[in-house]
């Protein structure tokens, strides 16, 4: 019994990165494990509780909900490309570490992922709009309530400029390859019908 | 003046490495570790008449297949029962891999070793098992098997009882839960060949506990076994479970194998192959007077135990000493038995066992209320503890084999302040007037009292380098209780050093080798009062030291932002970093600051370079064990709206008062409480363990097992007391598990009066509170 491999190329916080996988690969195990980024956490494999969220050409989505072959081409930014080239703190990062928004951590990439991809859509999100965005994101250690008031933080820091926009510092690049839509929004990994995850299937 | 960061909201020193991305959690070990999956036991209660494993064979990568006949010498024994008791009767632990029988769906049957673990699981799942099904016992309706009875007494209950003018009786359920960290389990473990030692990394909340567990077990001197809990994400309890089967077969595979091995639990695993708590049927008979005090409480409960009982009664005891709260009991007894049932077995989880205690206690302070028609508030008043009256001791013996005297705390101030925060005497306006609107809102109260730290040790090591870096070391681990930083700030507030320069490493033993262990709400207790002696220890030397080389006394001499001065005249001063060079005289040179300790620099005086009864280098070591356990204590507050159409409970306010004596660090402390608050909530409304007749657990998964999202949890109103513990040095008292104990009591009391409909199980679904109203809103 042998598998079938498969060469794909991955954008991965701006920087092109190539891994042979079989077809079952999750994106999840091939970012931690074949490419070594291990900041993307899983939490639970079945897409709820929001430990591997990544952005995957702009949008937050499970890692572990998308094999890596589908993801040939986009462009994918995890935790570790966060900071700054050189090394600051993303203004996310800091917000949460100003506001303990995190215990353990083990949850904290996929919340700051979450967090990068509401702030770019929505630069002043309301109270509500916040709650419903984290909302897809399990955290066992700290109540939410610092994660929601470092959410809100980081808003305000990234409106005073410090740090730049919520989409980081390789953002402004055009994915290499153009990625087809297909699948995010709709298709076979699109959220189970009835918000089986709720912070995703809201929007 | 010092540098006192001690009580400060200090940024964590965790933060920025987990923010990055660059923790290291288990799996993030390992990279070209082999991978190990379980068959594990689909029945909850089945003989295993035969394993054939000829289909898994041929799985590209595999690499091994072990069952319980593979497994040599002690590890084929069962595993350790680690906490025994007189009580415990018929203890049963389980075997590494299942002998013969299995008595919980998930049990591990056979290990897979492969080169990744989907090439694991695939072998895994060719793997073929007979079992004859033998008829489960799931529930405590259907448990007979007794593991364990025992009961406590204090004052004569059945006189108290009989000379009572009024009593109540009561019936409580509370239902399973998990602690669930988002990090499950795992294991990895390395045989180096040239050295002759074992490592291990676990996922664990005692590395030095799983060192010596896997040492006696694998037949290995201690010497060449090393454990590491690296970053772990989340543990709540499970974690101090051990030696889990995996933690003992994988770094046996790895030496058997000479290759990396490594086990990392998947989420369904975590549900039905790790541990649970909670489960319990209480039967309550109180005696009181018209006043509403309280003559005698005689409580007699069910505890769910599952399929073993490695880690022995200890939640049962909790439940059982902690029951009384805050409340004066001139009689009081207390029985449980502990029933085995063919599900996943019972140790604690944050609370242990106290959730169920208040729970208990204050449903039936509040039917005492109720049947007087007095104040909720006021019959708490009328039976609280004094301040006067402490120390006050129970009469009963706690989880520690000690007695229980509760060691400070004034709980009429938190009683105050927590009906204050809430605004309890103006609730009755609000409520009519949210019922004018058609609005159905009601208020609760919770109270208890937390036995924390509890011995029998831990120790702190503390240490300056030449160059002024302070290394920190204890024995326990940390699973985001921000140890790195509270360490750091008892350590920089006794040296009186920069924070910046202090450097704080846990759960390693081969940092510090003795230890026991993340629980109970004990870290900060434990060590940091042990890191705070070690630090005065070191102090005391580097003054010693300076002082020679100053030509002072050391009583004339202070630290200040890592120097030491005579106080008054800070001209004459030494940087503690030269005492660190000092401190151990040289004969080598090897770098500039070290050329000072060189035999022909230092000034020869009689005697030995080293005295007798010093060390050479600026070191502390000490440790600290307690007399007894220090109790914390704390009052909440919630107010409810019930949707008079579907039952549904919103939590339109939540207010804490706590008290864990002197706070190390507000922001921290906080946060302990917004997690364990939230876990409350979910204990109340949302989260159950749904065992169907067979023993399957339904729900094993997190789309089905209700675990709180960010719309689930309140906004958290909190106000500290600060009343010092006597018993140790930093006057300070646990916070971890405190926000999770009350939730399910102040919930239900809340809803209750929203609804007027009793509450006595908990949790309380919506469709469940729509049953209990008659089905009709």
């Amino acid at each position: 019994m042998t598998e079938e491999q498969h060469h794909i190329t991955l954008h991965v916080n701006g920087v092109p990165r190539t891994a042979t996988v079989p077809a079952r690969r999750l994106l999840s195990d091939a970012l931690r494990h074949d490419l070594g980024l291990t900041g993307t956490h899983a939490g639970c494999e079945h897409g709820v509780c929001g430990c591997c969220t990544v952005l995957l050409d702009g949008e937050p989505v499970r890692s572990c909900l998308l094999l890596a072959v589908t993801a040939q081409g986009a462009a994918i930014r995890t935790v570790e490309g966060l900071a700054g080239p050189d090394g600051a703190l993303h203004p996310i990062q800091r917000a949460f570490a100003e506001c303990h928004g995190l215990q353990c951590g083990f949850c904290t990439p996929g919340f700051l992922m979450t967090t990068a991809g509401l702030l770019d859509r929505s630069p002043a999100p309301t109270d509500g709009e916040i709650e419903e965005s984290m909302a897809g994101n399990l955290c066992r250690c700290t109540g939410y309530q610092n994660i929601t008031t470092s959410v809100r933080r980081a808003a305000e820091l990234l409106a005073a400029g410090q740090g730049g926009d919520p989409a980081g510092p390789w953002a402004g690049e055009d994915p290499q390859e153009p990625v087809a839509e297909a699948p995010l929004a709709a298709g076979p990994y699109a959220p189970p019908p009835g918000g089986g995850v709720p912070g995703e299937a809201r929007r | 003046m010092t540098t006192r960061v001690f009580g400060e909201r200090v940024e964590r020193r965790e933060d920025p490495r987990l923010l990055r991305g660059e923790g290291r959690y288990l799996d993030d070990l390992g990279h070209d570790a082999l991978e190990v999956a379980f068959v594990r036991s689909p029945h909850a209660h089945a003989r295993v008449l035969d394993v054939d494993v000829t289909a898994a064979l041929d799985v590209e990568g595999l690499v091994a297949i072990y069952t319980h006949e593979d497994l040599p010498g002690r590890l084929a024994d069962p595993l350790p029962l680690l906490i025994p008791h007189p009580a415990l009767t018929a203890p049963r632990t389980a075997h590494a891999l299942a002998k013969d029988l299995v008595r919980h769906v998930g049990e591990p049957v056979v290990m897979v070793v492969a080169a990744d673990r989907y090439l694991a699981e695939d072998a895994a799942d060719r793997v073929r098992v007979t079992y004859e099904v033998l008829p489960p016992v799931v529930g405590l309706d259907r448990a007979e098997e007794v593991a364990a009875h025992l009961v406590q007494e204090v004052g004569d209950v059945d006189a108290a009882l009989a000379a009572a003018p009024r009593t109540l009786e009561l019936r409580l359920d509370i239902e399973r839960s998990a602690s669930t960290p988002l990090e499950g389990r795992g294991v990895y473990a390395r045989w180096d060949a040239d050295d002759q030692r074992l490592r291990v990394y676990s996922s664990t909340q005692t590395p030095t506990s799983v060192r010596f567990a896997v040492a006696a077990i694998l037949g290995l001197p201690d010497s060449q076994v090393e454990c590491v809990a690296p970053d772990v994400g989340g543990g709540f309890g499970v974690k101090i479970m051990h030696p889990w089967p995996e933690e003992v077969l994988v770094p046996w595979a790895a030496r058997l194998l000479g290759r990396e091995v490594k086990y990392t639990e998947d989420r369904r695993e975590h549900f039905v192959a790790a541990t649970h708590e909670r489960a319990q049927e209480q039967h309550v008979r109180v005696g009181f007077d018209d006043d509403g005090r309280i003559l005698a409480l005689d409580v007699r409960f069910l505890h769910d135990h599952g399929a073993y009982t490695p880690y022995g009664i200890i939640v049962p005891i909790i439940t059982s000493t902690q029951l009384p709260g805050p409340y004066v009991l001139p009689a009081y007894r207390v029985e449980f038995s502990s029933l085995y049932t063919n599900t996943v077995p019972v140790t604690p989880y944050r609370g242990a066992g106290r959730p169920q205690a208040a729970f208990c206690m204050e449903r039936t302070v509040d039917r005492i209320a109720a049947e007087l028609g007095l104040d909720r508030a006021e019959v708490r008043r009328r039976n609280i503890v004094q301040p006067e009256q402490m120390p006050y001791d129970l009469g009963l013996t706690f989880q520690d084999g000690r007695p229980a005297i509760y060691d400070s705390g004034d709980f009429p101030a938190t009683l105050r302040m927590i009906t204050d925060l809430i605004g309890w005497d103006d609730f009755p306006r609000r409520k009519a007037e949210a019922a004018a609107e058609g609005r159905r809102i009601g208020i609760g109260l919770a109270c208890y009292v937390e036995g924390t730290g509890v011995g029998p040790y831990e120790g702190g090591h503390v240490q300056v380098e030449p160059n002024g870096r302070v290394n920190v070391s204890t024995g326990l681990s940390s699973q985001g209780q921000g140890h790195q930083t509270v360490f750091a700030q008892i350590v920089a507030t006794e040296l009186g050093v920069p924070m910046e320069d202090v450097h704080v490493v846990t759960g390693d033993t081969r940092r510090f080798g003795y230890a026991v262990g993340t629980f109970a709400s004990r870290a900060a207790v434990m060590s940091g009062n042990a890191i705070a002696l070690a630090a005065r220890e070191l102090r005391a030397k580097a003054l010693r030291i300076a002082a020679d080389a100053l030509e002072a006394s050391p009583d004339d001499l202070e630290i200040v932002e890592g120097i030491v001065r005579v106080k008054g005249s800070p001209d004459a001063a030494i940087p503690l970093r030269t005492v660190a060079v000092l401190s151990n005289p040289l004969r080598y040179s090897f770098s500039e600051e070290s050329r000072a300790a060189t035999q022909f620099s230092l000034p020869v005086r009689g005697g030995p370079p080293v005295p007798r009864g010093e060390a050479p280098g600026l070191e502390g070591r000490d440790y600290y064990s307690p007399e007894r356990s220090t109790f914390a204590n704390g009052m909440h507050a919630a107010i409810v709206e019930v949707d008079p159409e579907t039952a549904d409970v919103t939590i339109l306010r939540y207010a804490v008062v706590h008290d864990c004596g002197n706070l190390i660090n507000p922001m921290i402390v906080e946060g302990q409480i917004h997690g364990g608050v939230a876990q409350g909530v979910a204990g109340a409304l949302y989260e159950r363990m749904a065992y169907d007749e067979h023993g399957q657990l339904q729900n094993a998964s997190f789309m089905d097992f209700l675990m709180p999202y960010a719309t689930e949890v309140p906004h958290i109103e909190i106000a500290h007391l600060e009343t010092p513990s006597p018993l140790n040095p930093l006057g300070i008292k646990g916070a971890g598990e405190a926000g999770v104990i009350p939730g399910s009591a102040v919930l239900a009391a809340a809803i209750e009066d929203a609804t007027g409909v009793a509450i006595a199980r908990m949790p309380v679904s919506p469709s469940e509170l729509f049953e209990l109203q008659g089905g009709s809103a």
